[in-house]
């Protein structure tokens, strides 16, 4: 049975030595790891906030009278908008694939993912092109009608937050149905047991203990609103995000726009130690691994509505953009498509696959320190290691190519004596800095799936195994990796395709001629070709459908 | 597992660690790489250098080429609009280049003062309207568009595009800031529909009669009409009578810590020459920088212009002021 219990505080001497904080961290090789990942990640953002050692107050002055109170009701909006989306979309989803049986449920439960593959911009510039005022939609209905003034603007706030919740949907749906796939139909049971309605069922016992995984979904969600600066340039939205990029490419001020990004750092931390003190005194925790695979079918209208909903929500968020993608592809695949293609693709796939396995490793290093240090030091590295997705990516580049060139600097300096090397740089230049940089940017996207499913085991299953005389690495590959392992896929599945999709990083750190597939949409796009960009888009979509078929039909044996 | 991971990442790493070959130019480029591929093939069988390039935005270029120093392998930038050539001047990533030969191809209001940089193509930057519902009669300026008259009538693209920066940048060289804003929020209260995120869309929405007029660079014209010549679309060259047509360069400078000074310089007289400035320009539709060449029979088909002469470094200094006047006029 799953049980929710609320933690006794254990009682720590009170040791205010820092002295004794450091060299308990370095005793403990799981802290160490927290610290060495954590540091990875702060210092590019380190290097972002130092732009506060430059005061710029007449660009401020100027947000302050000007810029910034739009600005912050937009984000507000977008972020309370494609939050509720999200969860709305990501939740229902994830309840109906895992615990009902309706028709099409095994085609749509992984299917339902597929929507992670096309970036959110590619979303943006889709569905503005369909259904903007010069769109076939609205072009038929002025024919037929002759007028289309009723229809919705889709270059709105309504617009842009509907685009980005079906574009961000998978991360809640993907963690969500993890959670319920082993749990909630015993969940309900158990409420029903005691006399509960399945409604109240959900929403008193499967929802809350469901809470981490679907608070770790919504958080990447959130996290990527607020960094997107992609999908809302196509709305013309003004947030954070463009208003950083308004001063850094308009006004001149890198200063200006690092000291906005480091705001946006220091709410999305506020906002997630706001998080985890509200469930600190919480246990999520499932003794026995025992599975049972009986779904509760659904007959009748329920059944054929639960297949309306999904399919419906697959087709607006999948299926319609795919064939739009391929339509306009097949226009300039002729003049476009050359061998060169292949390079791009291998490029794209080889720099995920490296990407998402050292994400993963770093994620469950970081997620057993934190396991195995609950409070104070190793907790906080361990959050501080995931706030890079919180940055937009383009500042956050700049952040770690500052810092790599600097290492470069030095290295060669100490290297110069040694041996003779034509060389300027040892690092740049390399693919290393951008495999840092993946790492640094997308740890939240690897941690947050691995961390949920490390908190389904009880601290206690250590203690049993070791008293079986059971060794660390035994313990780990057979009490362990059988738990964890649905958490790693996900993980795995998440940060490989966002390294496709991945833009800012790769294009400022890529070795010669390593172009992506994302750098061709880049320099598509950046011409307005929105149309010669689906091309790659398209190859790009169909590239990550690989890895997520192939991982969410293996990975997750509770699926089956 | 992780040994064999290790293995590859030393491997890719040894295999690719930057070396700069004597004679190759290594450009930074904010220019599309379908825009300049062609001409760097042509530049390396005509001339036998060897190119390497990598292409990205402006700001993360120049941030790159800030970081690296005296270490990048970086020979040229390229980039477009004159805002961002200022700005690379102005940040000391450049270095002043006396060559005859682009002292001769390049008009002077093109280039940097001080010989930083040099504009190799022209991009016109010009009204468009719907051919059924206006006439070129009705149309005269820049300024008139913010006459009452368009009221509901006019499309604008985002105040984020640095062409519109541009713009309203050289505007405010001309007529001083109180008038440009007066100019820009009369823009603004006779919008359509909201700004547009490119000129492309603008154009289109123009054409289907959502608005009627707008402010479109031509060679986005030039791509939507081959692709769709049937558009009620024309081209309207404003301000004939007074200062001339908005005009902006992409344009190419030396980098300060450049290895290969001597190659970037030959690339950039070559790109001034006959070859060079038509594929430099007819790639996208543009216009020679050098007026001694004509440009693509299809852009001299829009008849000639008067274009304004202030050198296009204004549009730089003046960018950041451009962009604050934008944010009072509440221009998206």
């Amino acid at each position: 049975m799953q049980t929710i219990t609320l933690d006794q505080p254990t009682k720590a001497p009170a040791r205010s030595a820092f002295v004794s904080v450091v060299s308990r961290l370095l005793r403990d090789p799981w802290s160490l790891a927290a610290l060495f990942f954590a540091t990875l990640v702060l210092v590019p953002v380190l290097v972002v906030m130092s732009s506060f050692l430059h005061p710029v107050q007449e660009v401020w002055q100027h947000l302050f009278e000007h810029v910034l109170a739009d600005l912050l009701w937009n984000t507000l909006w977008l972020v309370l908008g494609v939050g509720s989306g999200t969860l709305l979309l990501g939740v229902s989803l994830a309840w109906l694939t895992a615990v009902y049986e309706f028709p099409g449920r095994r085609l749509l439960s992984w299917a339902l993912l597929l929507p992670m593959a096309i970036p959110a911009y590619v979303f943006a510039f889709v569905f503005i092109g369909l259904f903007d005022f010069t769109g076939p939609v609205q072009g038929w209905l002025r024919e037929v009608f002759g007028s289309s003034a009723w229809f919705p603007r889709i270059r709105s706030t309504g617009g842009v937050i509907l685009v980005m919740s079906l574009a961000l949907y998978p991360y809640v749906y993907l963690l969500a149905r993890n959670a319920f796939a082993s749990q909630g139909k015993r969940a309900l049971e158990a409420a029903q047991s005691l006399g509960h309605s399945r409604f109240r069922g959900f929403f008193n016992v499967a929802l809350p203990m469901a809470r981490p995984w679907i608070v770790g979904g919504l958080m990447l969600v959130l996290m990527e609103t607020l960094a997107d600066f992609g999908t809302v340039s196509v709305f013309n939205y003004d947030t954070f995000t463009t208003a950083i990029y308004k001063t850094w490419f308009g006004m001149f001020s890198l200063d200006a726009a690092s000291q906005l990004a480091s705001l946006l750092v220091i709410i999305v931390f506020a906002l997630l130690v706001l998080e985890q003190l509200s469930r600190s005194r919480m246990r999520y925790t499932q003794a026995g691994r025992h599975q049972e695979n009986n779904r509760i079918t659904l007959c009748g209208w329920a059944a054929w509505g639960a297949s309306l909903f999904a399919g419906l929500v697959l087709a607006i968020a999948f299926v319609i953009p795919l064939i739009q993608l391929l339509f306009w592809a097949v226009g300039v695949f002729e003049q476009d498509f050359d061998s060169r293609y292949f390079g791009f693709l291998h490029h794209t796939l080889l720099l995920a696959g490296i990407a998402a396995v050292l994400t993963a490793v770093g994620a469950l290093l970081l997620a057993y320190a934190a396991r195995r240090n609950p409070q104070g030091m190793t907790r906080h590295l361990v959050r501080i290691a995931t706030i890079g997705y919180a940055l937009p990516g383009t500042v956050l580049a700049v952040g770690i190519f500052v810092a790599v060139a600097w290492l470069d600097r030095n290295l060669l300096q100490l290297i110069r004596p040694l041996i003779e090397i034509e060389a300027g740089m040892l690092l740049q230049g390399s693919v290393v800095i951008m495999l840092v940089g993946y790492v640094v940017r997308f740890m939240a996207v690897g941690f947050s799936p691995v961390d949920s499913a490390m908190q389904r085991m009880p601290p206690s299953l250590d203690d049993v195994s070791r008293t079986l005389g059971v060794s660390n690495l035994t313990m780990l590959r057979r009490v362990h990796a059988p738990i964890l392992r649905g958490g790693l896929v996900t993980a795995l599945i998440l940060v490989f395709v966002d390294v496709m999709k991945e833009m800012p990083i790769t294009l400022m750190t890529r070795p010669f001629g390593w172009d992506t597939l994302a750098v061709r949409i880049f320099e598509m796009t950046s011409e307005g070709e929105w149309e010669r960009a689906a091309l790659p888009a398209v190859t790009l979509v169909l590239a990550g459908l690989i890895p997520i078929i192939f991982l969410s039909r293996h990975g997750n044996q509770n699926e089956k | 597992m992780s040994k064999r991971i290790l293995a590859v990442l030393l491997l890719t790493f040894a295999g690719l660690s930057a070396s700069h070959a004597a004679d190759e130019v290594v450009v930074y480029s904010a220019r599309a790489e379908q825009l300049i591929k062609p001409m760097f093939d042509a530049f390396t069988k005509e001339t036998g250098v060897p190119v390497k390039f990598i292409t990205d935005k402006e700001g993360p270029l120049m941030e790159r080429l800030k970081a690296e120093g005296k270490n990048t392998p970086a020979d040229v930038l390229l980039t477009v609009d004159a805002g961002n050539l200022w700005q690379a001047a102005n940040e000391g990533l450049l270095q002043p280049v006396q060559s005859a030969v682009l002292q001769k191809n390049i008009p002077a209001h093109l280039k940097d003062p001080n010989n930083q940089w040099f504009g190799l193509s022209v991009r016109a930057r010009t009204i468009v309207y719907n051919t059924k519902a206006l006439k070129p009669a009705d149309l005269s300026t820049y300024e008139d568009l913010a006459s009452p008259k368009w009221k509901g009538k006019l499309c604008l693209r985002t105040s984020k595009k640095v062409y519109n920066q541009s713009l309203v940048a050289m505007m405010i060289a001309e007529k001083g800031e109180a008038e440009t804003e007066k100019i820009v929020r009369g823009w603004v209260a006779n919008l359509a529909t909201d700004v547009f995120p490119d000129d492309t869309k603008l154009m289109e929405a123009i054409a289907a009669g959502q608005c009627d007029v707008g402010i479109v660079n031509t060679y986005y014209y030039g791509r939507l009409l081959e692709k769709k010549p049937d558009l009620a679309l024309a081209l309207f060259w404003p301000n004939q009578q007074t200062t001339g047509v908005h005009v902006n360069v992409s344009g190419a400078g030396v980098v300060k810590h450049a290895r290969n000074v001597k190659g970037s310089v030959q690339m950039l007289e070559w790109f001034s020459s006959e070859q060079g400035q038509k594929m430099f320009a007819d790639l996208n539709l543009e216009y020679p920088a050098n007026p001694a060449y004509k440009p693509d029979p299809l852009v001299a088909n829009w008849v000639s212009f008067k274009q304004n002469l202030i050198n296009v470094a204004k549009a730089g200094e003046l960018q950041a002021a451009a962009v604050r006047l934008m944010d009072r006029a509440r221009y998206k």
